[in-house]
């Protein structure tokens, strides 16, 4: 392990310990309506929008109210979206003349966007304008990660017994006074590191070899720097991260692995002091980082360690691999692959097919558990949603109706808590079965044997998750994946969160039951053991086997230099 | 006469040709249904017979086989289990219910005459006369007469119990003597022995809160796993046209599915009600049960609850220049002729101060106790006149020099929580005596068991502050209301209920039955009113209030019984799949290094998932002890008892089955199975 490698993580690391607490108070505190720094700059444009929109700040929203304009403004915005992709040859900023997006792949896109996954079945370079990137793309980049946070702060307020709050004040906040002002530090940062930001046409260039290469560029830094923070993660170029212009030093390397988890690390903390249980919250960020460190590790050591099959030939070390990323080192590697999947980001800095099963294992570890602090705003939701199954499982061993936070868990909680849990696992496995026993599925498989199996369960799981990054090798310009996975993408967004919607509201009916010595804590180490054995069992017994013929199989298939 | 309790370890052969006979009828798809986990189970079977069939005369017709015969055998110990459960509570019905008899009831027409009527006929209002040797034959008040009623057909206290005009009378019991006018206050096949025949037998037995929320749990896992055994066809179809085969994709579900706690399931909510009919208490529902594992507040009458009905007399106090011999002797005396158990208390005390056994040969006049002079005592043939009773009566009669010494001592036992009583003869004070709350044996061991588990003991008494304060410390209890009139019972509770906790208390009088009904756990008295056992939700036949405590911790194991099984029914799943999926796929080119996950090292791939089906099935019967008898419950906190059951059921529900599948195949292996 070289000394940058451990740099690297240390920065890291270090920034999420450090602005954990500070980052995660001042989210506690703009969605407690509490005064802020920003109030100033922000509250005049925040109420010209209430006005313009007609919307009543001081009115809180029922949980099915919240829900349905939650879920109506989300679709109108994708619809929207899909009509400007469709339209695209007639909107300005178009410098390199793209061509109407034909309907599927507009409509993947405009749901892939949409839901915060940002799959990407198109490259960018070469299939969008700069309206598509920067003005059709981009806004969605804000609001999908946005809307995220508005599910977890109603959740969170109807866990603390509070009012479930309005959607669309919860929305604009999320923007200007989170989203939009660390983008705009961020972009400045990348733009100090050489990042482009601009509206110019493509480069064409003469290389030393001789020839002339169009180089893409546009309004790349804005792009990164929301494409990170909302972990959203479809690239601005089709290389993504593992572009130069996107990613172009080790520095920025370290902003774009920060960005993805600031917000998320930060908003345990937002639990905690919105709920009064930092100390929940502290559990709560132990269990999720025990995952990505797990993750970190199983990226890390298998890719150092290098292929047996190239080692057997006597050659070392990570230049001898196709699809690897060189520039970062595999240190820088591991930190953003271990963030771009734990958060759920989906950004690339080094082809996802071209890792080692057990990196590529690692990777597809983050989209199962979906909670290693994860997507925008989801990622605890869903922490939450395995805390309420694991509280109800492991609480009756202390001889009490499961309690937490001082609510009762009962048939109405469970229920709705375990059809949410079921929901990931339904369509990941349901979506791979169908890829594979349909032969237009199959048609999408360029690998054989176990690495393609891996392919396609990849591409099904990153819609499922929300993610967005793609493990490549999988036709996913074909029609049938576009469709599929748009659809997964649509179902994994929003039917989990109806129901945690009316658990929530459940919770909040319910009178407070005071904690007694004979209550089970739902904090400390005993809790986040219990949590974190009850998350790997429930996960392990419902993807064990997908693993087992994916990436277990071809790891052991490489062990007997095998290949595929 | 046996009691209720003791005839379920008299089960014997008379219940085993019903609990097989019912093994096999719930079998029945239509019954079967109702536990969804099960149910998959036995279609499952249907699917492997059909298979079986299939393969007559085929070199795999042997491992079907064997996997169906596994399959069946894992429906019948789960029905077996329910069976068996339901059994147990047949028992003590069945006894109760020969006590019950074919009674024929006196009815009283309105002129006064009587015809008969059969018991069961008998409506609510009407009135029955009942002479000596008849059976009650319905739960009623007595409206005339004073007779001796044997109760221990329910309570399996033989001592005779004396009932009068407004106590209550229970069916099935009988008069000893006399004769009483009762008025029936049930409805036909609703009295209590009805009630607890219809509850042991698991009958009127419905969900509890809890048992809902966990079969939803169970029924989503089961969901996951059909949809992760299904789908696996076609994924593994990708590697090889007939990667897995039916049969054993069954025995995968099946091994994969919660069986244990789906089959455990209603066995442990019939155990935990019968648990509660052991100790004599009657549950109107098993949700009453089940709210008592909830309790956090338990408000406990003093006396009678925490104390021994009666203070008794602990110590003799002289005043300066008399001696302790002399206190005691004159309380002696004064007391001879006082029967209540104070005096006899009294009595008993100064005999072992004196050291004497006999009782002294007094002759005298006794002056029996009245509210006006607040005293008694006895005038003696040699002209002594000595009175004992309340200090301040005393007072007035005695010489004034030694008032202050007197009213001293009775402050200081006052102080202390006692009762104090002035002795003097013919206007000399001699001392005092202190009366005292005597706390009931081992009580503070089990308020300490309470406290750890986070359950709060509040004493209600009429004393005064001062005793309250002193009988509420030597029990242990944590709060005490003191000079509680009747009423504040009731607005203690819905105090308690204000801030979210659940209240359990427990009562026998008509002015209890508000608070009764008011707490979240009310255990009435049999001996109580008719009101108060309307009004509770539990009925304790042995009239012992300390039973709540036993009520609550059965309450507690049903929790933790269902919580346990449910952990050890998933962790074991884990050592399942690194059986099965190696196993499975061993046949197909592709997927054989799989082969590596087997890490028992079992030696064949049919042994293997036989093996893990075996376990499977014979883990169910080795549970069916903690179902019944719920799993081992110790007072402690939370936090300890969680450590504690996550790693007997969940750390070891992971190993055991390792070492359990891999020790079947080895035996499997004896037989040329494996």
């Amino acid at each position: 392990m070289s000394l940058q490698t451990v740099a690297v993580w240390v920065v890291v690391i270090g920034v999420f310990l450090v602005t954990v607490k500070p980052l995660g108070t001042y989210i506690a505190k703009v969605f407690s309506y509490e005064p802020t720094f920003l109030d100033r700059p922000m509250r005049p444009i925040e109420n010209g929008i209430y006005r313009l929109f007609g919307i009543d700040p001081s009115k809180s929203m029922t949980a099915k109210q919240y829900a349905t304009a939650l879920i109506l403004t989300n679709f109108a915005w994708i619809i929207i979206s899909y009509v400007l992709l469709r339209l695209q040859g007639h909107l300005p900023w178009n410098p390199e003349h793209m061509t109407a997006v034909n309907p599927q792949l507009a409509f993947n896109t405009a749901t892939s966007f949409g839901t915060n996954t940002n799959w990407q079945a198109y490259g960018g370079e070469s299939a969008l304008s700069y309206f598509s990137q920067f003005g059709n793309l981009s806004f969605l980049q804000f609001v999908t990660p946005a809307i995220g946070g508005t599910m977890l702060i109603a959740f969170i307020r109807a866990l603390s017994g509070k009012k479930m709050g309005n959607f669309f004040v919860d929305l604009v906040l999320m923007c200007t006074r989170l989203l939009l002002p660390l983008a705009i530090v961020f972009t400045v940062l990348l733009v100090w590191q050489g990042v482009p930001e601009t509206l110019a046409p493509y480069l064409h260039v003469h290389t030393i070899t001789g020839q002339s290469q169009v180089v893409a560029r546009g309004p790349i830094a804005s792009w990164e720097s929301i494409e990170h923070l909302g972990t959203n993660g479809g690239g601005f170029t089709n290389a993504n991260s593992g572009n130069p212009l996107e990613n172009p030093t080790p520095l920025t390397n370290i902003f774009e692995s920060i960005m993805m988890g600031l917000v998320e690390v930060a908003f345990f903390y937002s639990l905690g002091v919105m709920t009064g249980k930092k100390k929940l919250a502290w559990t709560l960020i132990g269990v999720a980082g025990i995952f990505y460190f797990a993750m970190g590790a199983m990226i890390y050591f298998p890719m150092h360690a290098g292929s047996p099959v190239v080692n057997a030939l006597g050659l070392h070390g990570h230049v001898y691999r196709v699809g690897t990323e060189l520039r970062m080192g595999t240190g820088g590697d591991t930190i953003f692959g271990m963030s771009t999947m734990g958060f759920t980001t989906g950004s690339v800095v080094t082809a996802h097919d071209s890792a080692l099963p057990i990196t590529g294992l690692s990777f597809m570890i983050g989209m199962f558990l979906n909670l290693v602090f994860g997507g925008f705003g989801v990622g605890l939701l869903n922490m939450l949603m395995l805390v309420i199954i694991a509280v109800f499982l492991m609480g009756l061993m202390v001889g009490r109706t499961p309690e937490f936070l001082g609510k009762k868990i009962e048939a109405r909680e469970v229920s709705l808590a375990s059809i949410a849990f079921l929901l990931h696992p339904f369509l990941i496995l349901v979506g791979t079965a169908l890829s594979v026993a349909l032969p237009v599925g199959l048609k999408g498989v360029y690998n054989p044997g176990p690495h393609g199996f891996s392919e396609i369960l990849y591409g099904v799981l990153s819609g499922a998750a929300n993610n967005g990054s793609a493990f490549a090798g999988l036709g996913a310009a074909l029609p049938y994946y576009e469709v599929l996975i748009g659809i997964i993408m649509v179902i994994a967004r929003f039917a989990s969160v109806i129901a945690m919607f009316y658990l929530a509201e459940s919770l909040l009916k319910k009178k407070a039951v005071p904690e007694t010595s004979g209550t089970m804590r739902t904090e400390g180490l005993l809790f986040g053991g219990v949590l974190t054995g009850a998350v790997v069992v429930l996960n392990a017994l419902t993807f064990f086997p997908v693993v087992a013929l994916g990436p277990l199989a071809e790891h052991y298939l490489l062990m007997a230099h095998h290949l595929f | 006469m046996a009691t209720a309790s003791e005839t379920p370890s008299k089960m014997g052969g008379q219940y085993f040709g019903e609990v097989l006979k019912d093994t096999f009828a719930k079998l029945n798809p239509v019954q079967m249904i109702r536990n969804p986990v099960m149910f998959v189970v036995e279609i499952g079977t249907l699917v492997t017979l059909i298979f079986t069939i299939g393969a007559v005369g085929k070199p795999n017709f042997v491992y079907e086989l064997l996997v169906t015969i596994i399959l069946f055998f894992t429906l019948l110990f789960a029905t077996f289990a329910e069976s068996y459960a339901e059994a147990r509570g047949r028992a003590q019905a069945d006894f109760l219910r020969r006590t019950r008899s074919s009674t024929r009831a006196k009815k009283l027409k309105e002129d006064g005459s009587w015809e008969w009527l059969p018991a069961e006929k008998l409506e609510k209002g009407s009135r029955v006369l009942v002479e000596e040797n008849d059976v009650i034959p319905s739960d009623g008040e007595v409206m005339e007469g004073v007779g001796s009623v044997d109760e221990s057909a329910i309570t399996g206290e033989s001592a005779p119990v004396i009932k009068a005009k407004g106590d209550s009378v229970t069916g099935g019991t009988r008069l000893l003597s006399d004769h009483l006018i009762v008025e029936i206050t049930t409805s036909p096949g609703e009295t209590f022995l009805d009630r607890m025949i219809a509850l042991v037998e698991g009958a009127s037995r419905q969900k509890t809160p809890n048992e809902i929320a966990l079969s939803a749990l169970l029924g989503v896992l089961t969901l996951i796993f059909v949809l992760v055994v299904v789908t696996l066809v076609p994924q593994a179809s990708y590697f090889g046209k007939h990667a897995t085969d039916i049969t054993t994709m069954v025995a995968l579900l099946v091994c994969l599915i919660p069986t244990t706690i789906g089959a455990l399931l209603s066995a442990i909510g019939i155990a935990g009600m019968n648990r509660v009919a052991q100790v004599d208490v009657v549950a109107k529902s098993g949700r009453a049960v089940e709210a008592a594992g909830d309790i956090d507040t338990i408000i406990l009458d003093k006396t009678g609850t925490i104390t021994i009905g009666n203070r008794m007399a602990t110590e003799f106090m002289p005043i300066h220049g008399v001696t302790v011999d002399e206190v005691a002797e004159a309380s002696l005396l004064a007391s001879l002729a006082d029967t209540t158990p104070e005096g006899r208390s009294v009595v008993e005390l100064a005999q072992d101060v004196l050291k004497i056994t006999q009782l002294p040969e007094a002759e005298g006049e006794p002056v029996p106790f009245s509210a006006h002079t607040r005293m008694s005592g006895i005038d003696l043939q040699d002209g002594r006149q000595i009175r004992k009773g309340a200090v301040s009566a005393i007072v007035e009669i005695t010489a004034p020099e030694t008032k202050d010494e007197l009213t001293t001592l009775a402050e200081a036992v006052a102080g202390e929580g006692g009762t104090p009583l002035a002795v003097e003869v013919d206007g000399r004070a001699l001392g005092v005596i202190r009366l005292k709350d005597i706390v009931k044996e081992g009580l503070k061991e089990r308020f300490d068991d309470f406290r750890k588990m986070g359950i709060r003991t509040i004493m209600a008494t009429g004393d005064n502050h001062i005793t309250a304060a002193v009988i509420a410390q030597e029990a242990g209890v944590d709060d005490f209301i003191a000079e509680l009139k009747p009423e504040d019972k009731i607005e203690v509770i819905k105090k308690e209920q204000s801030e979210g906790k659940l209240v359990a208390m427990t009562g026998d009088g008509t002015n209890d039955a508000p608070a009764l009904a008011q707490a979240d756990v009310g255990l009435a008295m049999n001996t109580g009113t008719m009101a108060a056992k309307e009004a509770g939700n539990m009925i304790d036949l042995e009239s012992n209030p300390t039973k709540l405590l036993d009520v609550v911790m059965v309450g507690k194991q049903l929790l933790i019984t269902r919580g346990a099984l449910t952990t050890f029914s998933i962790a074991n799943d884990v050592a399942k799949y690194f059986a099965i999926i190696p196993a499975m796929f061993a046949a197909v080119p592709a997927l054989s290094v799989l082969g590596k996950l087997n890490i028992m090292g079992l030696k064949t791939p049919h042994g293997a998932i036989l093996s893990a089906l075996i376990f499977n099935a014979l883990i169910i019967p080795a549970l069916i002890p903690f179902a019944i008898r719920g799993v081992k419950y110790r007072a402690e906190s939370a936090d300890k008892m969680l450590a504690r059951n996550i790693f007997n059921w969940g750390v070891l529900g992971v190993i055991i089955p390792f070492a359990g599948i891999w020790a079947i195949d080895r035996v499997l292996g004896l037989f040329g199975l494996a």
